[in-house]
């Protein structure tokens, strides 16, 4: 918790991968992993006399992305070198944006307990990614990979306009879901393809000024986010509490303890000398090349949640939950289209679904089957050959070992039995073994029934048909 | 005569009358390199054995290309995959590139053979070649004196018939110059003609490669195998590729030449103003229009030419870290003196006072004053010279203040040394194209050069007016170097 007479302010720089098959600069490929120094070439790898040329793919996503957050795009802008050495900047300068950025001046609408609000961004611009250091665990040394040299990346800088720490998770979760609508990163936070420089002060309520703020660098998982703004938050309220001043520098979160550490680094003295890259020229977008790049721009998240309540009857939570990422909310349509019975469709992500996916901490993105799939499984519920809860263990197994549903149940054998003669069976069978639950049904106890049902359920290990079930005990016992 | 005195267009002309061989050619140049190498020490690295296995296979093959079997030197800041790619720096010592540089490509595509790398000022930074981390280049019309620099390597090479041609590269002035102190014929193109993919970068916005030759008609012949858009780099402009012989012997009736005469007061040795004069009254016989005009700039040119090009190699060199390749100290405890020791003990004294200057002028605090400041001076020099364009067809200057000068004079002296680019360090700033020719030889016969100053993308003019002066003087008929 928060001490009440704070107020906390928040912004965030926010670096995402774009997912062009090529880098910024030369035509090695971006994929994830690889064996290092494989992904190279004499570009990324800044040998003497390489030159790099601008990807055109990695201006047309960051536009798009500039687009869908509501950005102004420069007609005209460049590159700048921004200088310092480490040995996983192979040129000893990163290719970025520095006074004229692509994009300018935008906002995302974020939805914070039914209330809607604006976090304004400053700036949305290109750069690229730098290698990537594997240090030796006993300290022998540290080898470079520069396969992730020249990734294409967008910085996306918010205003502080944050205050609170929900509103930050929202707003990053938001983020997260329209670079993946828009198609220009898959925001794997595991791979850092999505990763946050966070900026937390504090001020007294009401106060209008700004505290003096830390930020807290490469930041890869929404809860780490999340616990590292709430502990910074205390600590500089703790500060001024005790008569301190909170110092402006660059801070360490350790995941483990719980804290963030000062770097003490001579790092945040860094002139950084940018100047305008003389290799690259002006990059020119035209008002018509923008007007094409906005028709590229899909339904948003928004036009989508509507339309799944209107169109769909879905309710408010579950049309927002479903649309918030476009993996999940890409399954529900095509699972649909099969099935015609949203409803169904719904039900089973909500509950079961989604579920799955936070105890495998799995991305929507890595669900292993298809909306085909799941629409052929509500199909066999609707069907009567599966009944639901059968269905919750065909999707497990769909996680697992992906197939059709149909085959699942065939070779589980977990085809529901309609046969009237078989259910009939096992209904004698457990009124026979329980005529104390007769008894009491006769008394005026529903309750019973319940129990006679889950009886039956369990002697046919979920397989038998609930309706018929509860038809013929019904039938049976109202003889 | 031998063969190396020859002009390469001489030695095409002989090859497909077939009275020679390539094989002849490249056994000619060997032979004169290894006669005349130790006095002159042009050579970073000699090729020999290679180019003879190269003549070898070309022998019985089919000229398939206008330079078919030509061999060249080439400039040893200009990567060639498999043969060291030095600069002339410790820091990059035993460096062997693993790709070719543009024009290397184009080289290798026309079957011309490389005879070796050029010595240079370390990093192209220099104009005497005498920052070398290597050797010092001589220049072989007086041993005693510097070649010029920093392609002092290519000029003296050519000067000195151990090639019959050469690549160099021209931030300031680093073809002209030499070419102008070797007696040679030095062109540096429109920035953007030729690509720079390869070319290890000095000073980005100001490189550009180009040739160096004996006489006018070869300098057109090289370019021509030169130019072509490059996709590997953006600053290649995309122009239709042009024949530069087709015009070349058109001659100058009705051209209008410009003659600024800020060019030759104060600062340039006076036999040279005279030698230049007389040479552009030569045009007036050849039926050229000459004017005096204007172009006040000299002094601005070179502040925002030190400004421009150390900011821009500051930032170039980073890359030269002692991580991936090149020179890495065995005195470190950490990673920052991994850094600073292999940069302090593999640059030389001028690479480093450039890259501190270049710093500076970057730093926080100081870049409105000088690099912004120096950047909007740079529109202003273009706009003069756009004005006087306007006017004029060509301009003529000298190319340098001075004749060569005697090796060791200059070298402790580095604010006298950067006077040496003061005529040709605006061509670059604008990125306009100069030809450097020689136009005589002054009371030590010593060559004096012109410089013939073009429209951008307008080559073919100043290859025209070249060749019209060369052909009515027959320079290189009248002086060649004792040696």
């Amino acid at each position: 918790m928060i001490n009440e007479n704070y107020d906390i302010v928040i912004g965030l720089e926010v670096h995402s991968e774009l997912s062009t098959k090529t880098k910024i600069f030369c035509s090695c490929p971006t994929e994830f992993g690889g064996e290092p120094n494989t992904h190279c070439c004499p570009v990324c790898m800044a040998m003497p006399g390489a030159l790099p040329v601008l990807n055109e793919k990695v201006v047309e996503y960051a536009i798009k992305a500039g687009l869908a957050t509501n950005c102004k795009i420069a007609e005209t802008c460049k590159n700048d070198r921004k200088n310092y050495f480490y040995p996983d900047l192979p040129k000893s300068y990163q290719i970025s944006q520095f006074d004229i950025p692509l994009c300018e001046d935008g906002y995302v609408e974020i939805d914070v307990n039914g209330n809607k609000k604006k976090i304004g961004l400053v700036r949305i611009h290109i750069e690229e990614d730098a290698g990537k250091l594997n240090h030796d665990p006993y300290g022998r040394g540290s080898l470079v990979d520069l396969n992730r040299a020249g990734v294409p990346l967008i910085e996306i800088v918010s205003k502080p306009d944050m205050s609170s720490v929900e509103e930050a998770d929202i707003y990053l979760k938001k983020l997260k879901s329209i670079l993946q609508y828009i198609e220009v990163s898959d925001c794997k936070m595991q791979e850092g393809s999505l990763r946050a420089d966070v900026n937390v002060s504090v001020k007294k309520k009401g106060s209008t000024e700004l505290g003096t703020r830390t930020e807290m660098k490469n930041m890869n998982s929404f809860k780490s986010i999340s616990r590292a703004i709430e502990y910074e938050a205390n600590r500089q309220i703790d500060v001024i509490e005790n008569g301190g001043t909170v110092i402006q520098e660059t801070l360490r979160w350790d995941d483990v303890s719980g804290k963030t550490f000062s770097m003490r680094d001579k790092e945040n003295a860094q002139d950084y000398r940018y100047f305008p890259e003389p290799d690259l020229g002006l990059i020119k977008n035209s008002k018509e090349k923008i007007e094409e790049i906005r028709k590229l721009l899909p339904e948003m998240p928004e036009k989508r949640r509507e339309r799944y309540v209107s169109e769909f009857n879905l309710p408010e939570y579950d049309a927002n939950v479903l649309t918030m990422e476009k993996a999940l909310s890409d399954m529900f349509e095509g699972a649909t289209k099969i099935c015609n019975n949203p409803k169904t469709v719904s039900n089973l992500m909500m509950s079961e679904v989604i579920g799955i996916l936070n105890n495998k901490e799995m991305e929507s993105s890595e669900i292993p089957f298809t909306a085909e799939q799941l629409g052929n499984l509500v199909i066999l519920i609707d069907k009567g050959t599966i009944s639901t809860s059968i269905a919750k263990k065909v999707l497990l197994e769909m996680f697992d070992n992906p197939a059709e549903p149909q085959k699942i149940i065939e070779e589980k054998g977990w085809i529901q039995i309609s046969d009237e003669g078989a259910i009939k069976e096992v209904v004698l069978k457990i009124l026979e073994a329980n005529p104390a639950s007769i008894a009491d049904y006769k008394a005026g106890k529903d309750r019973a029934l319940g129990f006679l049902v889950g009886q039956a359920m369990k002697e046919t290990r979920g397989k038998a048909n609930p309706q018929m079930l509860n038809k013929m005990f019904l039938e049976e016992l109202n003889k | 005569m031998e063969l190396y005195d020859l002009t390469v267009h001489e030695l095409i002309e002989k090859l497909e009358k077939k009275e020679i061989s390539v094989l002849d050619i490249t056994k000619s140049y060997i032979s004169r390199i290894d006669n005349k190498e130790k006095d002159i020490n042009a050579f970073v690295t000699i090729t020999d054995k290679e180019a003879l296995e190269k003549a070898n296979e070309l022998i019985d093959g089919k000229a398939s290309s206008k330079c078919y079997g030509i061999p060249i030197g080439i400039k040893d800041n200009i990567c060639t995959n498999g043969t060291k790619t030095t600069c002339s720096s410790k820091m990059l010592e035993n460096f062997v590139s693993p790709y070719d540089a543009t024009v290397v490509e184009k080289i290798n595509n026309e079957n011309m053979i490389c005879l070796g790398k050029m010595n240079m000022d370390e990093f192209a930074m220099g104009a005497s070649t005498e920052y070398s981390a290597f050797k010092k280049t001589k220049n072989p019309w007086d041993i005693e004196r510097v070649p010029g620099g920093s392609s002092g390597g290519s000029a003296a090479a050519v000067a000195a018939n151990m090639v019959p041609w050469a690549l160099g590269s021209d931030t300031g002035g680093s073809i002209r110059q030499p070419a102008s102190f070797c007696g040679v014929v030095g062109l540096k193109p429109t920035y953007g003609l030729v690509s720079r993919y390869g070319l290890v970068a000095f000073a980005s916005s100001l490189d550009q490669i180009g040739p160096i030759t004996k006489d006018v008609e070869d300098s057109a012949l090289l370019l021509n195998v030169l130019t072509g858009h490059d996709e590997k780099d953006s600053t290649s402009v995309n122009v239709e590729k042009k024949n530069y012989l087709e015009h070349l012997k058109d001659g100058v009736e009705g051209l209008k030449i410009g003659v600024p005469k800020e060019f030759f007061g104060e600062g340039i040795n006076e036999e040279i103003s005279k030698s230049v004069k007389d040479a552009i009254d030569k045009y007036k016989e050849l039926g050229a229009t000459v004017e005096e005009c204007s172009l006040d700039i000299a002094d601005q040119a070179l502040a925002t030419y030190y400004i421009i090009a150390c900011a821009e190699a500051s930032s170039n060199l980073g890359r030269f870290d002692g991580i991936r390749y090149g020179y890495r100290t065995n005195n470190f405890t950490n990673l920052n003196e991994l850094f600073r020791n292999s940069r302090s003990e593999a640059f030389g004294d001028e690479v480093k006072r450039r890259i501190i200057l270049g710093t500076y002028v970057l730093s926080s605090g100081y870049y409105d004053a000088y690099y912004k400041k120096a950047q909007k001076v740079r529109t202003i020099i273009k706009n003069k010279f756009n004005e006087l364009f306007s006017k004029y067809d060509v301009l003529i200057t000298p190319t340098a203040p001075t004749v060569a000068y005697k090796i060791g004079e200059k070298c402790n002296n580095p604010l006298e040394m950067y006077l040496a680019d003061l005529c040709t360090v605006s061509l670059n700033i604008a990125g306009l194209p100069g030809i450097s020719i020689p136009c005589g030889v002054n009371s030590n016969n010593m060559p004096i050069g012109m410089q013939i100053i073009g429209k951008q993308f307008d080559e073919e003019t100043l290859l025209k007016t070249a060749y019209a002066y060369e052909q009515k003087t027959k320079f290189r008929e009248t002086y060649k170097p004792e040696l």
